[in-house]
C-alpha cells in the first residue's frame, strides 16, 4: 500500500535526524545521512509514481491513532496528493545526491544534518495528511525546521534577519490557513478532509476561506506581496537546502492551496479568479524585474522562483475560471498547465541552485559581478548551468517552453468566456506573462553571461576548480529529465491526467496516441507543438551547420590585432558588468516597479576625483504594507507598555471590568 | 418538601449576598470580620443544606471546613493580626457608599440576567445558586477593587471564594475533590497573603497597599 510505504519512508527520515544527532562530528557523518535520505526519497518516490500510474480513484485512507485523540491522523494518497510526493521526492533525491558532494565543504554540519531529513519528513506528511490537524502540524513542522536551516549560519547577521523575517512570515502563514481550516470545519468540528469536502457552506464563507488561503498558502509560495520573506530565506540556506527551498517546499504550498481551493471548498464562483490571476500576473512581473536587478547569483534565482510561482497561479487562476463557468475542458487543459510548470520548475530550479552552490563552493562568491570565466574551469558545471537557464527561459525543446505555451493556449481560450470582466483582463494578464517570459531570459542571459563567460573578475574566480562528482551527477540528472520531460511532454501530461480528473472533473484529452509524438492541447485545426521534431530539427541543423563551417570555410590561419571590443584597458574590470547588462530595463521599468533613482555625481573639469553613478532600488511592498506595519505594531506595545507597571488596585480593576464587561456582553447577546 | 427545600436553600444563598452588601460598606476592622465570620456561617450552612436535600453526606465536609476555616479559625486569626498590627482604632475611608451599594446592586441584576438565561434549562435550584454564587462573587471582587487596606483586601478575596464555594455545592455531581481543594486554597492564599502583610508591615510601616506604589516611585 502506497500511503503505508511513504509513512515508513517519513519514519526512516525522522529516524535519520535523531542519528544525526548522534553521529554528528564523525568524518563520514554528512555522506551517510545523505545517502540514507537518498534512499528514503528514492523509495517514496517508487510508490507515489506507483500511486499516480495504477492508482485508483478512490484511494483508501489510512487512520492512525495519533495526535488528538478525538480525531486521530488520518492519511491519504490521492492523484493530486501522489503527483506533488512524486514532485517532493524527485527533488529531495536530487538535493540529497547533491549533498552527499556538497555537504563535505558544510563547516558547520551539525546545525545542517538533523534538520534535512526532518525538513524532507515534514513536506512528505502535509502531502499526505487527509485532515486539517495533522496537515496543519506537518506545515508547521515543514516550516520551523525549514528556519532551522535557515539559521544555520547564523554568525552572519543577514542570515539572522532572514530567519526573523521568515518566521514572522511562516507562522503567520500558518495562523491564515488554521483561519481557513477553521471556517471550513466549521461549528461541529469536522477536520477530516472528507467530511469537509461535501459540507454546505454559507454563502460568503468559501470566498473568505480563499482570501485566508491566498494568505496561508501564498506567504509560504511567495506571491507578491508576501513574497519579501524569500529572497531573503532562500539565499541563506546552505545550497542544497534553498534548491529544496525554492524548487520543492513552494510547490507544497501549491498543493494546499490546490487542496483547499479546488477541493475542499465545492464549486468556485468566477470572480475569486481574478483575484488569482491578477496575484499572480503581478506576482510574475514583479519576481522577474527583481531578479533582473539581482547581483547575488542565489538571491536572483529566489525571485526568479517568485516568477515561476506567479506563472503557476496564472495557470490555477485559469482553470479556476474555466471551472466556474463550467468549461470542464478549458480547465483541464490549464490545471494541467499549472501543473507541469510546477513539476518542471522544480526540475530546473533545483539544478541551477545545485549550480550556484557549486559556484558559491568553488569560489566561495555569490556576487555575479566578481565572478566570470567558470567555463573555463568549470565547464561541466558551465553546461549544465547553461541547460538549467535555457529551460527556465522557457526556450525549446525544453520543458519551460512546454509549460508556458499550454499556459498561453489557455489564455487563447478565454475569449470563450462569458463574463466581460474576464474577457477584458485575461488577455491583459497574457501581456504580463509574455513579458515576464521573455525578461525571464534576459536574467539568464545576464546570469550566465557575467558569470561564466568573459574573463575572471576576482582571484577567486580564476582559481576555481571543477566541482565534485556527485554534485556533477545531480545536476546532470535533473538536466536530462528537463531535456526528456521538454521532447516527451505528452507522457507527463497524460501521467497528470487523474490529477486534472480529479480536481476539476474533466482531463486533457491523452496525448500518447498522437502520432509523432505531438501533443495538442484543444484541436489539432488551433495549435499542436511536437518537442521531439523541434529537437532533432535544431540537433540537424546545428550539426549542418558545423559541417559546412568545417568544411567549406577557409583553414588558412590569419594573424591580425585581437579586437579589443572597445576596452584598450586590458584589466577585467573593465568588462561588461552585471549592472551595466541590467541597465536598459532598470531604466524602463525601474521608477515604476523600484522606485528607482539614478544620481551621477561628474567632478568638474581639473577635480581629479573619479566620477560616481549611484542606484538606488527600493522594495515597494516592504515600504507600503511592512514598514507601516512594524511602525504601528511598536507604537501599539510602546502604548501597552504600561500595562506592566501598574498597580495592584488597578490590575485588579482591569479584571473586574473586563469581566463585568464580558458577563453585560453575555445578557446583551441574545 | 421540595418547595420547602427550595425555599431554605433561596433563604440561605440570598442571606450571602445581603451579608456581601453588608461587607462592602463596613469601614472599622472588627465589624468587618464579624460580618465575614457570619458569611462564612451562612456558607457553612447553606453548603449543609444542600447536603442535606441532595442526599450527598460527603458535602458535610466543605460545610465544617467552611464553619471552621473560615468561620472561626481565619476571623480569630485576623482579629490578632489586626491588633498587632495596631490598626483597630482606623477607620478606613471607602469612599462613596452610596454609588458603591448601586454599582454592587448592578452586578447582583446583572448576575441575575446572565445566568437565569445561560443555565434556562437547569434544575432550579442548581440556576438560581448559581446565579446568588456568581453575585457573590462579583461583590467580593467590587470589595477588592474599593478597598485600600491590605486586611480588608483579604477580606474581599475571601469572600469571593465564598461564592466559588457556593456555586461549587449548589451544581449536583462536582466530585467531591474539587470541593474539598477549593476550601483548602483559601487557607493556603491565608497563610501566603498573611506573611506578605508581615513583611509589608516591616518595610513601610503601613498596610495601605498604596505605600507599595509610593516605594515603586510612582505616584497614584
Amino acid at each position: 500500500m502506497p500511503v503505508a510505504i511513504v509513512l515508513a519512508s517519513v519514519a526512516a527520515l525522522l529516524a535519520t535526524a535523531v542519528l544525526a544527532v548522534a553521529i554528528q562530528g564523525r568524518r563520514s557523518a554528512s555522506r551517510l545521512i545523505y545517502l540514507i535520505c537518498l534512499g528514503a526519497c528514492v523509495i517514496g518516490l517508487a510508490a507515489a509514481s506507483y500511486q499516480l500510474v495504477h492508482g485508483t480513484p478512490t484511494a483508501p485512507e489510512l487512520h492512525l491513532p495519533i495526535g488528538l485523540p478525538w480525531i486521530g491522523a488520518h492519511f491519504r494518497m490521492d492523484a493530486l496528493g501522489a503527483l506533488f510526493l512524486c514532485i517532493i521526492n524527485l527533488g529531495g533525491a536530487a538535493a540529497s545526491l547533491f549533498a552527499v558532494g556538497y555537504g563535505q565543504h558544510e563547516t558547520l554540519s551539525g546545525r545542517v544534518l538533523p534538520f534535512y531529513p526532518a525538513f524532507l519528513a515534514g513536506m512528505n506528511v502535509v502531502l499526505l495528511a487527509a485532515d486539517a490537524f495533522s496537515f496543519l502540524v506537518a506545515w508547521e513542522f515543514m516550516s520551523l525546521s525549514s528556519w532551522a536551516l535557515v539559521m544555520a549560519h547564523h554568525q552572519d547577521p543577514e542570515n539572522r534577519r532572514a530567519g526573523y523575517v521568515y518566521i514572522i512570515m511562516a507562522s503567520f502563514g500558518t495562523l491564515a490557513l488554521l483561519l481557513a481550516f477553521g471556517l471550513l470545519a466549521g461549528p461541529d468540528g469536522n477536520y477530516a478532509f472528507a467530511t469537509m469536502r461535501g459540507a454546505p457552506h454559507v454563502q460568503w464563507l468559501p470566498s473568505l476561506v480563499l482570501i485566508l488561503v491566498l494568505l496561508g498558502a501564498g506567504s509560504k509560495a511567495g506571491l507578491a506581496p508576501l513574497h519579501v520573506w524569500l529572497p531573503l530565506a532562500h539565499p541563506a540556506a546552505p545550497s542544497h537546502v534553498s534548491a529544496l527551498m525554492s524548487g520543492v517546499m513552494t510547490k507544497v504550498a501549491v498543493y494546499g492551496f490546490i487542496r483547499i481551493v479546488f477541493d475542499l471548498m465545492g464549486s468556485p464562483v468566477w470572480w475569486w479568479s481574478t483575484i488569482v490571476l491578477g496575484i499572480g500576473a503581478v506576482t510574475a512581473a514583479l519576481g522577474v524585474l527583481s531578479a533582473v536587478m539581482q547581483r547575488d547569483l542565489k538571491r536572483l534565482l529566489a525571485f526568479s522562483t517568485i516568477e515561476n510561482i506567479g506563472i503557476v497561479f496564472i495557470g490555477l487562476g485559469l482553470a479556476l475560471a474555466f471551472k466556474a463557468n463550467g468549461m470542464h475542458f478549458a480547465s483541464a487543459l490549464a490545471f494541467t498547465a499549472a501543473l507541469l510548470h510546477a513539476l518542471n520548475h522544480s526540475f530546473f530550479k533545483s539544478l541551477l541552485f545545485f549550480g550556484a552552490g557549486s559556484v558559491l563552493s568553488a569560489t566561495g562568491e555569490r556576487d555575479i559581478e566578481k565572478l566570470g570565466a567558470l567555463i573555463q574551469t568549470m565547464p561541466q558545471t558551465a553546461f549544465l548551468f547553461l541547460g538549467g537557464c535555457m529551460a527556465i527561459s522557457a526556450l525549446p525543446p525544453l520543458n519551460g517552453f512546454v509549460s508556458e505555451w499550454l499556459i498561453f493556449q489557455a489564455i487563447l481560450v478565454s475569449p470563450d468566456l462569458p463574463q466581460w470582466g474576464l474577457k477584458l483582463m485575461v488577455p491583459a494578464v497574457g501581456a504580463l506573462l509574455a513579458l515576464s517570459a521573455a525578461l525571464s531570459g534576459a536574467c539568464f542571459v545576464r546570469a550566465f553571461g557575467i558569470a561564466f563567460l568573459g574573463r575572471p573578475r576576482s582571484p577567486a574566480a580564476k582559481a576555481a576548480v571543477e566541482t565534485d562528482v556527485f554534485s556533477r551527477a545531480a545536476m546532470g540528472t535533473l538536466l536530462a529529465l528537463c531535456v526528456l520531460a521538454g521532447i516527451l511532454p505528452g507522457l507527463v501530461i497524460d501521467s497528470m491526467a487523474p490529477v486534472a480528473l480529479g480536481m476539476v472533473g474533466q482531463s486533457m484529452p491523452a496525448q500518447t496516441g498522437i502520432p509523432w509524438l505531438s501533443i495538442v492541447p484543444v484541436a489539432e485545426s488551433r495549435s499542436s507543438y511536437n518537442g521531439l521534431l523541434v529537437f532533432v530539427f535544431i540537433t540537424i541543423s546545428t550539426l549542418v551547420a558545423i559541417e559546412v563551417i568545417h568544411r567549406f570555410a577557409s583553414r588558412a590561419v590569419r594573424r591580425g590585432p585581437a579586437w579589443d571590443c572597445g576596452f584598450p584597458d586590458p584589466s577585467p574590470a573593465t568588462q561588461y558588468t552585471a549592472d551595466s547588462f541590467a541597465q536598459p530595463i532598470r531604466r524602463v521599468f525601474g521608477p515604476a516597479a523600484f522606485a528607482a533613482r539614478e544620481r551621477v555625481d561628474m567632478p568638474p573639469p581639473g577635480d581629479a576625483r573619479p566620477a560616481r553613478l549611484s542606484v538606488a532600488l527600493r522594495d515597494l511592498a516592504w515600504d507600503a504594507i511592512y514598514a507601516p506595519v512594524g511602525d504601528v505594531i511598536i507604537i501599539l506595545s510602546e502604548k501597552l507598555n504600561h500595562l506592566q507597571f501598574l498597580t495592584i488596585r488597578k490590575y485588579l480593576s482591569l479584571v473586574f471590568v473586563v469581566l463585568v464587561a464580558l458577563l453585560l456582553t453575555l445578557s446583551l447577546w441574545n | 418538601m421540595d418547595a420547602t427545600a427550595l425555599d431554605v436553600a433561596h433563604l440561605l444563598a440570598g442571606g450571602m449576598v445581603l451579608i456581601s452588601f453588608l461587607l462592602l460598606y463596613q469601614d472599622r476592622m472588627f465589624a468587618l470580620l464579624n460580618v465575614f465570620a457570619l458569611h462564612a456561617i451562612v456558607l457553612a450552612a447553606s453548603v449543609a443544606w444542600q447536603a442535606h436535600i441532595q442526599n450527598a453526606p460527603h458535602l458535610y465536609v466543605p460545610a465544617a471546613i467552611a464553619l471552621i476555616l473560615k468561620g472561626i479559625i481565619i476571623p480569630v486569626a485576623l482579629h490578632r493580626v489586626v491588633i498587632r498590627l495596631g490598626i483597630h482604632r482606623t477607620i478606613e475611608t471607602v469612599g462613596g457608599i452610596g454609588p458603591t451599594m448601586l454599582l454592587g446592586m448592578g452586578l447582583v441584576a446583572l448576575s441575575m440576567v446572565v445566568m437565569l438565561r445561560a443555565a434556562a434549562t437547569a434544575d432550579p435550584l442548581a440556576r438560581e445558586d448559581l446565579a446568588f454564587a456568581l453575585s457573590v462573587l462579583l461583590l467580593g471582587l467590587l470589595m477588592m477593587v474599593t478597598r485600600r487596606n491590605a486586611v480588608s483586601q483579604i477580606v474581599g478575596f475571601m469572600s469571593l471564594e465564598n461564592g466559588l464555594i457556593l456555586a461549587a455545592t449548589g451544581a449536583k455531581g462536582m466530585p467531591l475533590v474539587v470541593e474539598i481543594s477549593v476550601a483548602f486554597s483559601v487557607l493556603v492564599a491565608f497563610i501566603v497573603i498573611g506573611v506578605f502583610l508581615f513583611r509589608i508591615r516591616e518595610r513601610f510601616d503601613s498596610v495601605d497597599v498604596q505605600a507599595l506604589d509610593v516605594y515603586r516611585g510612582e505616584q497614584r
